[in-house]
């Protein structure tokens, strides 16, 4: 072949139907004989239901049945296991957050549907909430990922004591939603004792799984459909409560059932971003060696059930750090239950640590960058593994370059353009990469076109572009002759999208299939016979895998304009370098990178969910108050691949990138901001408030 | 109940609806054109945008009543895989989309952007669809699709299928 296949810029196969808006979300199917459900939302943090009238509801135009706790199906809420969530399924009077589903109201249309919501009387005996942080009960949890919640290598207090230079601050991230444009949906249909699921998920099989143990019935008569799901970013991890509500509320009609979750209802039990407070410790040498670091977080959890935000991730991989100490520890507040957001942990890890980096560079007078090449590790310094790929040390070099870092005044409040102050600075992004067993199908036929089949979703990070693509490199022949088949529990089983190992784990098993199907056609002439061929398999990370640690690796660089007068500040110019190993499509990895570092930007500028201390509740559940960057907000991006080979990493050689953009980039916009005003702001998100003194 | 009667893309349509259902629910549960999306409930998002008498409108804003006696232009109306508008091309080109939720309204809201600025700056394109919010993209891309489809659209380049986009052999 004259091109190469693997890394090129394809457009995306689905690119027409969602330019035309002929493709469909969960929300867009519509069965024979649909009716709508409503959530009736909790309006009290803390308590229990006394009472609810649902008499004015049920008389409504349309309305089929208000389910309510005294009505509902009785089902199994709890979990299937740790790293499942208890759901709210109106088995019990128990209140413990804000937005929790109460009743559920089941009319003809969706206007009646809402309507009818509306006229649920729920009265509640309300009890004080707790939702600051400070305030909980503290924990420290029974394991992190099958990790200790505390940890320690060498002599992190003595060297600490003796540290020429030590440097400890506080460091606040609040929660934050991950508020895809998608919203929840579910749409169930019962035919006899077979469930028929459309649902905007992650992870088909693990709705089916979720589904089959609260209604007790073989996961085999669950059939799961998530058709284009409208982005994710961690939210449509976990089955929540809605899915079962939708398909109790089916049983209880008697017909398919559409539930649509609003934006308000966003904020309610679909999982958020934990609020951290991270204490760090830096003990360094004059030269700006780290002799120690130390890395405390206190994270909220809901009452009953446990999430960790493992921040320490970050800064427990990252650097060459002899003496190391980190704790996790929870809080138990009335909000519903966290979950994985978009780089969990290295996201909300980085800021405080590399934060506290650029703290640190300042002290001693050291440039930041050069601080962290005097810190750069050639192994994972916690495992002392070898990492199966590190380009680190070039992406610092490649975005210092383009952004001209070395042309940077080092002294604060030094620059300006007009009335503006102009400050840069930089952060280094890391992120673990994962893979998980899959299963694919590839079946060739007798004309040589390829069909692949794996169970995994499409949430905008081009999975049926670039699946076909590491095919057809292997089948050396073009991509568009391999078409891939996805989104649903009748196709072969692959692992949750998420946690970045989609690349690792569909990729390997499709370039393990390709590479026996090619063995079969080379033992065939190079000529699939009338039938064709048709290769399954389960690929599985083999044993020595372990031996390497993989992580993609970034370097963010960031220039910012502070109004001295308005405390406002705007993102000017942002540079990222990547190694994610080797590319598989250079055009959607690329927004990949764009999209993380939007993030970041977001993280350091605007997102914050705001609790009202007294009542417990949210007050800004909406998109006009929880504030994400619009395109105004947003400056050009430029995005560095440095693609290489990761042999080590897994069969595609593809490191996860859909996370590493966000890791680091709001310290690099909160560490230009220090440099333009002098102001180092600890808690993000930075307000104008916290700029004007 | 009311009777409303609507042009959409092209099209008569007379219905009987209640005077609360808004435009947005009146195009995808009764004409079933299921390309405009609902993203937020407080008009803040976009996603719902059409053209209503060639001006971009948020459909969750408009009461489907309030339609009646104009013409709406959804996604479905600004151009099929048989001919595809040049915003359109240029959205799947430039990949100004991944998981493609913003993207009917956010080519809607841009083709209004264009007759009103014909050839506008980075900038001008920045504020000018500061209305719609996309989540995954970071923006550039979109910024890169309207610049193209300016240009594309000032040539008055023919539009073009997908067929004729593809690569040779695709199906």
């Amino acid at each position: 072949m004259s091109q190469p296949v693997l890394g090129a810029p394809l457009d995306r196969v689905e690119g027409p139907g969602k330019v035309t808006g002929r493709i469909a979300y969960t929300a867009d199917n519509d069965i024979p004989g649909m009716v709508h459900a409503v959530v009736v939302e909790s309006t009290i943090a803390n308590g229990r239901i006394a009472a609810i009238d649902e008499s004015a509801a049920r008389s409504a135009p349309g309305v089929i049945a208000i389910m309510t706790p005294r009505n509902a199906p009785r089902v199994d809420a709890r979990k299937v296991d740790a790293n499942d969530s208890l759901l709210f399924l109106l088995q019990g009077d128990a209140v413990e957050f804000d937005r929790q589903p109460v009743a559920v109201a089941i009319a003809e249309t969706f206007e009646q549907a809402t309507y009818a919501a509306r006229l649920v009387r729920v009265r509640y005996d309300v009890r004080p909430p707790t939702t600051a942080l400070a305030s909980g009960e503290r924990f420290l949890p029974d394991q992190i990922f099958g990790k200790p919640a505390q940890h320690k290598r060498g002599m992190p207090e003595d060297a600490f004591a003796r540290a020429a230079v030590t440097l400890k601050q506080t460091y606040r991230t609040p929660t934050e939603h991950h508020n895809p444009m998608e919203t929840h949906a579910t749409i169930a249909q019962w035919t006899g004792d077979r469930l028929t699921i459309y649902d905007a998920t992650q992870w088909v099989f693990g709705v089916q799984h979720r589904l089959a143990a609260t209604f007790g019935i073989d996961p085999k008569a669950i059939r799961v459909v998530a058709p284009f799901v409208g982005g994710a970013f961690g939210c449509k991890g976990q089955t929540w409560s809605h899915v079962p509500l939708a398909a109790m509320a089916a049983r209880l009609a008697g017909r398919p059932v559409k539930l649509v979750v609003t934006r308000p209802q966003m904020f309610g039990w679909v999982g958020h971003r934990p609020q951290t407070e991270q204490v760090v410790g830096l003990g360094a040498a004059r030269d700006g060696t780290l002799a120690a670091v130390t890395h405390d977080v206190l994270s909220e959890t809901s009452m009953s059930d446990e999430f960790v935000e493992p921040s320490v991730v970050f800064s427990r991989d990252l650097y060459a750090v002899p003496n190391y100490a980190m704790s996790d520890t929870l809080s138990r507040l009335n909000i519903s239950k966290p979950t994985y957001q978009r780089g969990p942990g290295e996201s909300t890890g980085s800021f405080a640590m590399e934060s506290a980096m650029d703290e640190l560079s300042y002290a001693l007078g050291i440039d930041p960058l050069e601080l962290r090449l005097r810190n750069y590790s050639a192994n994972d310094p916690d495992s002392g593994k070898p990492y199966s790929s590190k380009r680190l040390r070039e992406c610092y070099a490649a975005a210092a370059a383009q952004f001209g870092w070395s042309a940077r005044n080092p002294k604060v409040r030094s620059t300006s353009r007009g009335r503006m102050l102009v400050g840069s600075g930089m952060a280094t992004a890391s992120r673990a990469t994962h893979r998980s067993p899959c299963t694919v199908r590839m079946r060739m036929n007798a004309d040589g076109n390829v069909l692949v089949q794996c169970g995994t979703i499409e949430q905008g990070t081009g999975t049926p572009t670039v699946y076909p693509q590491l095919a057809a490199e292997i089948l050396e022949i073009p991509p568009e002759r391999v078409r891939f088949e996805f989104g649903n529990t009748d196709l072969p089983a692959a692992p949750i999208a998420a946690g970045s190992q989609t690349s690792g784990s569909v990729g390997s098993a499709v370039v393990v299939a390709a590479r026996r199907m090619r063995e079969l056609l080379v033992s065939h002439d190079g000529k699939p016979p009338a039938d064709g061929f048709e290769v399954e398999l389960e690929d599985s990370p083999p044993p020595e895998e372990a031996e390497h640690a993989t992580q993609a690796f970034g370097a963010h660089f960031a220039e910012v304009e502070v109004d001295p007068d308005l405390g406002t500040v705007r993102v000017t110019r942002f540079v990222g370098a990547f190694d994610g190993g080797r590319i598989l499509n250079a055009k959607t990895a690329r927004s990949q990178m764009l999209g993380g570092i939007v993030w970041g930007i977001s993280m350091a500028l605007f997102e914050d969910t705001r609790y009202d201390a007294r009542s417990g509740r949210i007050m800004n559940a909406n998109l006009s108050e929880y504030l994400v960057p619009t395109n105004a907000d947003i400056p050009d991006v430029e995005v560095i691949l440095i693609a290489g080979d990761d042999p080590f990493a897994n069969p595609a050689g593809a490191k996860g990138i859909g996370e590493v953009g966000i890791c680091g980039s709001a310290a690099a916009v909160a560490n230009a901001v220090y440099h333009a005003t002098g102001i180092r702001i600890r808690d993000l998100p930075i307000t104008p408030d916290k700029l004007i003194r | 109940m009311e009777t409303v009667n609507i042009e959409v893309n092209g099209r008569s349509y007379s219905n009987e609806v209640e005077p609360r259902l808004l435009l947005v629910h009146y195009l995808r549960d009764t004409l079933g054109l299921t390309g405009t999306h609902v993203g937020c409930d407080t008009s803040s998002c976009g996603a719902c945008t059409v053209l209503l008498d060639g001006i971009s409108v948020k459909s969750c804003t408009v009461f489907a009543a309030q339609a009646g006696g104009h013409a709406v232009t959804t996604i479905e109306g600004i151009g099929n895989s048989g001919a595809l508008h040049p915003m359109q091309e240029a959205f799947w080109a430039k990949h100004g989309l991944q998981c493609g939720f913003c993207t009917p309204g956010m080519i809607v809201s841009c083709i209004d952007l264009l007759r009103r600025n014909p050839d506008p700056s980075d900038a001008e394109i920045r504020a000018g669809i500061e209305g719609n919010l996309c989540r995954c993209t970071g923006y550039e891309n979109i910024v890169r699709a309207v610049r193209a489809a300016a240009a594309a659209m000032k040539a008055d380049e023919p539009r073009r299928s997908v067929a004729e986009l593809l690569p040779v052999g695709a199906s």
